[in-house]
């Protein structure tokens, strides 16, 4: 599938994958995150059922300390 | 939408809107301060916190106003730049159940915490409770140097501001100019946006 992630062009071998996967094979490790797929928010509890598929808009956004 | 307006009417047109400001530290007094100056109508500023003499390396506060609370102390200083200008000031700690309330009648909201926990708290709360108002978030701006690193980048109505790596730390403290960079750009993120509307 292809996919937008933080406004690039990304492509996986899989099909599908859940949040919690694609942060693995990117090495998202980042604590403070806020995930949006096609704009809409998706909460924590929800990366591991959550699916991401071809086409879809994905931004991973990692916040950081300090004001 | 124009690209080129006079003072006059980048003045009147900016005074028809009003921006939340959420946080009165080193992004959102220095933001708050630009706004003002560039004519936005009204203000709204919430923080629970009080002046400390640690502030003043970065925050717009005065060596006398350590102790009072900061929105108190802000408000104050922003008279003092423009004694018609409007600003409402909440003393109350931002919290998912009091931010939908306290900034639903503004036209953009500017995220300016210092903890990392309470940006994805705003990040949220927005985003369910006003998906098309724009949000402005500061991230990573600790440190000096690097101006080539700090930039902007849009994800729909979320706009982030920062270096999106430099976390603030006993070694890394956050300082004036990097802080007033980024609280800049919010500020003028907030103009892109609204000098769309003219």
């Amino acid at each position: 599938m292809q996919i937008i992630l933080n406004n690039n062009l990304e492509s996986f071998d899989n099909e599908k994958l859940t949040v919690n996967e694609l942060l693995e094979k990117k090495n998202f490790t980042f604590k403070m995150l806020v995930i949006k797929i096609n704009g809409k928010l998706i909460p924590k509890d929800r990366y591991d059922n959550t699916l991401i598929s071809n086409g879809d808009n994905v931004s991973v956004l990692h916040l950081i300390s300090g004001g | 939408m124009k690209s080129r307006a006079t003072l006059q009417e980048i003045e009147n047109h900016l005074s028809k809107f009003c921006v939340g400001i959420a946080g009165a530290g080193g992004l959102g007094s220095n933001c708050a301060v630009s706004l003002l100056r560039t004519g936005i109508g009204k203000l709204v500023i919430a923080d629970f916190d009080i002046v400390d003499s640690s502030n003043l390396n970065r925050q717009f506060y005065f060596r006398n106003q350590v102790g009072l609370p900061k929105v108190e102390a802000l408000k104050d200083n922003l008279i003092a730049i423009n004694p018609n200008a409007q600003i409402d000031i909440y003393i109350i700690k931002l919290e998912s159940q009091n931010i939908p309330e306290l900034f639903k009648n503004c036209d953009v909201i500017v995220e300016a915490f210092d903890k990392s926990e309470m940006k994805v708290m705003i990040i949220e709360t927005c985003s369910i409770n006003f998906p098309e108002k724009p949000l402005i978030v500061g991230s990573g701006l600790a440190g000096w140097g690097n101006n080539q690193d700090i930039k902007t980048e849009q994800y729909g109505n979320l706009y982030f501001c920062g270096d999106f790596n430099s976390e603030v730390g006993e070694d890394l403290p956050p300082l004036a100019p990097r802080v007033n960079i980024v609280a800049n750009m919010q500020a003028n993120i907030v103009l892109e946006i609204l000098m769309r509307k003219m």
